[in-house]
């Protein structure tokens, strides 16, 4: 035992690893991967043609791009001002900054149906922001824009906290480094701290983007969720959920599942420790 | 240490901070101040004829049960896998802790269809269970389930973060001097993540209560049944009852607002950790 621990190093000094690990393996595999591969199993008895079929139609093909493509406008939007946000939060200190730290993470708090109908109700044509909006003829509520507008809500955060806690470890001498060196001051932001912040935000962007295509509860309130127009994707699959068509709603899952997939493997590429940002 | 070296803001950074605060409080602030105007839009006469119906509190029972259920399946699993990925040295083990965040990545709907789709009436599971008088999908076994799925990462991640920092060197020790494993695990590894493990229990509390698109999936919304506090704010607010929907918002709020409380009370008390 004493010739173990001091082989430091040594694989495994600590016994009980193949029950830990069996263990480990078992919960992972009923909780998060049994309902996964459930989802994969049924796909595989659904023939090409009809998977094809299903998530293909043209109904299907609207929600992904209304879905895809309101994601990934405000997953841009929430890159750039989250940026902008927490560079404010890191660099400056003003009255009322612990407001705005506390109040960035007020989307992770606030539970997403809650989201959905607070959304709803302040951007529809009468609300406190959708009556000035539609004052200049600007319709936000049931429209696309207003799934815009929730996913970036939701997606903030995500934004923000990445890029904020590589901000605030960066050493503050580089860019005081590059302004000795004569270097201005915008042309350092874009030439020394920037390079170094777009991993950060890269991250921030995949995982608003991730929340984005995901996202239910907040939107289903303010979306019209009119088919081929304000649908996404994941009311086109409850709503074939409620008409029994369970290989329509297996299709669109797998094409979610897929983009989640992918959203992963970048993330996990880009950073080596994941960090989900949360309440 | 870059974060205590901090500008005065100049005039082009008073502009910056402004614009920032003005976004964050039309896209963020609003939307939360609006839950408590419309809360008490409706007067508290209203409030009180809510919270006396059967309805509504059958809601909050049920999502307490289920946020119970959750945190204790993820308490004791969270701290299962957290020890397994810290102490040990294996092939796979960056594999098996991105599965444990795979839950955070996938749309609650899908996981709500994942669920259904594996233990639902059709699936062999859910046709064993049914044979044997338990029904699953549509009763409370699955908002269970569903909830443990979308939740499953918040406590793991916590708790091993902060074992990985601690490293094996205590546990190494204890078992040096002769303590078993059980009585390292309970006497020297649980009570160093003890916060971490508060902290993480927390953040699965917050989001069980709140959890919409996966328990919407797989309850069923049969009423006075499976209605969690959220799928019964959905279906006042799709009655027309706006200032009901967001009375039962405001109790869901005030749940969350005081996990934070809790949450900035901890980390003042364990700071030094």
């Amino acid at each position: 035992m004493a010739q173990a621990v001091l082989r430091r190093g040594a694989p495994n000094v600590i016994p009980g690893f193949t029950p830990s690990l069996a263990l480990s393996l078992c919960a992972v595999g009923c909780i998060v991967l049994l309902p996964i591969a459930a989802v994969i199993l049924t796909m595989s008895g659904i023939t090409g043609a009809q998977l094809w079929h299903l998530a293909a139609s043209s109904r299907a093909i609207d929600s992904y791009r209304v879905t895809f493509g309101s994601a990934l406008i405000a997953a841009a939007i929430d890159t750039v001002v989250g940026l902008a946000i927490a560079w404010v939060l890191v660099r400056y200190r003003f009255p009322g900054r612990r407001v705005l730290d506390l109040a960035i993470d007020i989307p992770f708090a606030l539970p997403t149906a809650v989201a959905g109908i607070a959304l709803a109700t302040l951007y529809n044509d009468r609300g406190w922001l959708g009556a000035p909006a539609a004052a200049h003829g600007i319709h936000v509520a049931f429209t696309q824009l207003g799934i815009v507008v929730a996913m970036v809500f939701v997606g903030l955060p995500f934004a923000v906290r990445t890029v904020a806690s590589v901000l605030s470890e960066l050493p503050h001498e580089l860019d005081e480094a590059a302004e000795t060196l004569g270097s201005r001051q915008p042309n350092t932001f874009l030439r020394v701290t920037l390079p170094l912040l777009a991993p950060a935000m890269l991250v921030g962007f995949s995982m608003a983007l991730a929340r984005g295509i995901g996202e239910y509860g907040s939107i289903i309130f303010i979306a019209g969720n009119l088919p081929h127009r304000t649908e996404i994707t994941a009311i086109l699959i409850i709503t074939r959920l409620e008409e029994y068509d369970y290989q329509g709603a297996t299709a669109l899952a797998a094409v979610m599942l897929a983009a989640s997939f992918v959203l992963i493997l970048i993330i996990n590429v880009l950073q080596r420790r994941v960090r989900w940002p949360g309440l | 240490m870059a974060g205590s070296v901090v500008r005065k803001p100049s005039v082009a950074a008073t502009v910056l901070i402004g614009a920032c605060a003005a976004f964050v409080a039309t896209f963020v602030l609003m939307p939360f101040v609006v839950v408590f105007a419309q809360a008490f839009g409706g007067g508290i006469a209203a409030m009180r004829t809510l919270f006396v119906q059967g309805e509504a509190m059958h809601a909050m029972g049920l999502t307490a049960i289920i946020t119970i259920a959750a945190l204790a399946v993820n308490a004791s699993v969270g701290l299962l896998i957290a020890w397994t990925l810290s102490k040990y040295r294996f092939h796979g083990k960056a594999l098996l802790s991105a599965i444990v965040d795979l839950p955070l990545s996938v749309s609650p709907v899908v996981a709500g269809l994942a669920i259904l789709l594996a233990f639902g009436s059709r699936s062999p599971l859910g046709i064993w269970f049914a044979a044997h008088g338990v029904k699953l999908v549509f009763a409370l076994p699955a908002l269970v389930m569903a909830t443990v799925f979308v939740t499953f990462p918040f406590i793991a991640r916590e708790v091993a973060a902060v074992m990985d920092e601690q490293g094996r060197q205590l546990e190494e020790a204890a078992l040096t001097l002769g303590a078993r494993l059980p009585s390292v695990f309970w006497r020297v590894t649980l009570p160093n993540v003890r916060f971490a493990l508060l902290n993480g229990m927390i953040l699965c509390g917050a989001r069980a209560m709140g959890e919409f698109g996966a328990v919407s999936v797989v309850s069923g919304k049969i009423r006075g049944q499976t209605e969690t506090i959220p799928l019964y704010i959905e279906a006042l607010y799709n009655e027309y009852n706006v200032s009901g929907a967001f009375a039962m918002a405001l109790v869901l709020v005030i749940a969350t607002v005081a996990a934070i409380a809790l949450r900035i009370a901890l980390a003042r008390r364990y700071a030094h950790q």
